[in-house]
């Protein structure tokens, strides 16, 4: 499988070719020299539209820039402006969108499966989802893995797109915070796994899903131990709106627990990659010492989001739509 | 009208008999073999199970208030076609069935259709679980069900007032099982499968622990309950030894929750979002069980219509709720296996029993259903082919609505007549 003329739902199920795939291709599209990608015209002529129902600034952004380097026409639809907001129907809206001719529909929306539902309303558009809810977020998910493929081939010296999966072969994952309000846990999860590497979580048992016995991850209990053991540290965003109190006692007191501290920063290997989705609560998951760490490699995360994401639509759009 | 349905099995409380029934004035006349026709409409049953309509406790028919979901007329004629002779109709619509003036609405709505539609009234004020609806008034109107079914009364000091107080009053209280704080506005049942979909799960305990909440109240009040749509395993087995003990608790389950799956929501489309939600194949195993050991009185459709645009949004803002009537007779048919017995039991016998309408002594408006099919009995019958094969379209429903889940799924056994009163309501699957 491939996401060659395929919506882009979940990370799911999705295989170590087809994961690889997108990141060799994010790889050829980005610059040697770290600048930003050079301008493309593999979609010149095609129409993405951008849909956020949910607010975001970095993934609304680097999707944008990811399809105008790609000589798409980007129409993007600012939900509090439109008839969303006049209580339209997701499907109604998706109907509109579908009849402008567009080819592609990029989109954010915080109930889980609404990517889903929308590639159901609308058979003969690509859909890309920019983060479902809880569900998944796919494109961070990859730039994630991208990330760390960029990070250890220039540090072993191979060239990334000769590596494959190779480097993630024992890989030591931690991943760390609320895992169960985590589309990008659950995209991460399946991204390393697919990948070969080895993935473990820590977190609070309120904020861990409440089964997920069929995961590919181990818990955690010490986390102090987690960290001197890991490769790989990839904090979450605690989820603050969903009410402190309802799952753990409070801001310092999961600052307390699992709060990657300048203090705990100590037990991390010192080749250890720390990451961040952003937006980052400083002083909540991690501390500004941390945070601006040379080990932490937050904006190479949001840098990498423009390739990958190039990658993403370049294949989606590559060929005429495979059935999902 | 006079009929005659001809080379039916009749089947009767304890096994079926190739016996011809003869209707007339609303009341059967004659049952035997070998009927002669004597200026009747002749139906003939040939290969069909001849028996007691249909008896649904359990039908959201949203007048008033939903109309655009569906109406008292398009819920009866749904139940007409679905094999039923009467309908205990949900009191919560808008405003809620929690006082006089609204039942008497219903009742007076429900009279211009073919089909006996009873009321159930609500337990508290509003439905709200604060303060005892009027239940003595309603009943005297012939209201025998009491129920805020929707949510379940969650104040445990109401709800055992409320048993108390129905106890003089010759009626049962019904109960939607589910803890709201415990379900914490989850949208499909919690496991491995909610937590891989992120969505918010409604706990197989928010369920359970309301139904031994209320046995316990029942134990202490020596009052009467149903519990509505049971849907887990532990809650039949919780069920079954409170009428071990000798506690007076009936149950229904629904047809979705003994055919449908948590797995059926994997794809994130509304149609299968219910409250309670549909379960793993185990559950429905140890329900299938349970009704067929007879543990299970009934089974009862929580018939919820909603409009297609509801259905349209997104799987968590969606409403909870799927039709059920048409479709129901053939679900408990495949779920049962070739039991008729057992089939007539757990969707008329039983049901009729609960909803106190085998007898239509003391209530004028309503027929007597649930009977045997014998000389004296009101002609409430339905003709149950279970040979039909047959595929489900969403587009030709009766009911307003169409949230069906099992649009394109084939049934086993169809509805092929169904007389109310003497009347011939439904004739070979079609509205008369």
């Amino acid at each position: 499988m491939s996401f060659r003329g395929r919506n882009v739902l979940t990370l799911q199920g999705a295989t170590r070719e087809s994961i690889v795939e997108v990141l060799d291709v994010a790889a050829s599209f980005a610059d040697p020299n770290g600048g930003s990608p050079r301008k493309r015209d593999d979609l010149h002529g095609r129409v993405v539209a951008s849909i956020f129902f949910e607010e975001s600034t970095r993934t609304r952004l680097s999707f944008e820039t990811a399809a105008k380097r790609l000589s798409a026409d980007v129409v993007s639809l600012a939900v509090a402006s439109s008839s969303v907001k006049k209580g339209e129907s997701l499907r109604d809206t998706i109907a509109t969108i579908e009849a402008l001719g567009v080819d592609a529909v990029i989109m954010r929306h915080k109930s889980s499966g609404a990517a889903e539902q929308v590639a159901r309303f609308a058979p003969n558009i690509r859909v890309i989802n920019a983060g479902d809810g809880l569900h998944q977020h796919p494109s961070q998910g990859l730039l994630d893995v991208y990330t760390v493929r960029e990070i250890l081939a220039a540090r072993r010296g191979v060239a990334s797109v000769d590596s494959g999966s190779s480097l993630f072969a024992g890989l030591k994952v931690l991943i760390i915070g609320d895992i169960r309000h985590s589309r990008v846990a659950r995209s991460d999860i399946d991204a390393y796994a697919a990948l070969g590497a080895e993935v473990r979580v820590a977190g609070p048992a309120t904020l861990l899903p409440s089964h997920f016995a069929d995961w590919p991850v181990t818990v955690v209990t010490e986390l102090d131990a987690a960290l001197a053991w890991a490769d790989v540290i990839g904090l979450l965003r605690l989820q603050t709106e969903r009410g402190t109190g309802a799952f753990v006692p409070s801001l310092s007191e999961f600052t307390f627990t699992y709060g990657l501290t300048t203090e705990r920063l100590s037990l991390v290997r010192p080749e250890a990659i720390i990451l961040h989705p952003g937006p980052m609560n400083r002083g909540v998951e991690v501390d500004s010492v941390v945070a601006d760490s040379s080990q932490a490699f937050v904006t190479t995360q949001v840098a990498n989001g423009v390739p990958v994401r190039m990658a993403l639509l370049a294949l989606s759009l590559s060929t005429t739509k495979e059935p999902s | 009208m006079k009929l005659l349905i001809t080379n039916g099995r009749v089947v009767t409380p304890t096994g079926v008999v190739q016996h011809d029934v003869r209707i007339a004035d609303g009341v059967i006349v004659e049952v035997g073999p070998h009927l002669t026709a004597n200026g009747e409409t002749v139906i003939d049953a040939a290969g069909a199970w001849v028996g007691p309509a249909f008896v649904d406790l359990h039908t959201h028919l949203r007048e008033p208030g939903r109309e655009a979901a569906e109406t008292i007329a398009s819920g009866a004629n749904a139940g007409a076609l679905g094999g039923y002779g009467a309908l205990v109709a949900m009191p919560n619509t808008e405003p809620a069935l929690d006082n006089v003036a609204l039942v008497s609405y219903v009742m007076a709505q429900g009279d211009k259709t073919p089909l006996d539609i009873a009321v159930a009234g609500a337990i508290t004020v509003a439905r709200k679980g604060e303060s005892l609806a009027p239940m003595a008034e309603m009943a005297a109107l012939g209201v025998r069900l009491f129920t805020d079914d929707g949510t379940g009364v969650q104040n445990p000091l109401v709800m055992r007032r409320a048993l108390d107080y129905a106890r003089g009053l010759h009626v049962r209280l019904a109960q939607h099982c589910e803890d709201e704080t415990l379900a914490d506005g989850g949208v499909m049942n919690e496991g491995p499968l909610s937590a891989r979909l992120g969505l918010v799960g409604r706990p197989a305990i928010a369920e359970e622990i309301m139904v031994e909440r209320d046995i316990a109240l029942v134990r202490a009040t020596g009052g009467r309950i149903h519990f509505l749509h049971l849907s887990t395993a532990r809650s039949v087995a919780l069920v079954r030894a409170a009428v071990a003990e000798g506690l007076d608790v009936t149950c229904e389950v629904t047809p979705h929750h003994l055919l449908l799956t948590e797995d059926d929501c994997a794809t994130y489309d509304p149609q299968f979002k219910v409250h309670p939600p549909l379960r793993t194949a185990d559950d429905v195993a140890a329900l299938r069980q349970a009704l067929r050991d007879g543990l299970i009185d009934a089974v009862a459709t929580d018939h919820a219509p909603h409009a297609p645009e509801l259905k349209d949004l997104p799987f968590d803002e969606a409403p909870a709720g799927m039709l059920g009537l048409e479709h129901a007779a053939a679900i408990t048919h495949e779920a049962l296996g070739d039991d008729p017995v057992r089939f007539f039991a757990v969707l008329s016998r039983n049901p009729a029993r609960i909803a106190q309408l085998r007898a239509s002594d003391d209530r004028v408006r309503l027929s007597a259903h649930g009977g045997d099919v014998a000389v004296g009995e009101d002609a409430n019958l339905v003709i149950f082919d279970p040979t039909i094969t047959w595929k489900v379209d969403a587009t030709t429903l009766a009911s307003r609505a169409n949230n069906t889940p099992y649009n394109n799924r084939q049934l086993h056994g169809k509805v092929r007549s169904t007389i109310v009163r003497g009347q011939l309501v439904v004739h070979e699957g079609a509205l008369q």
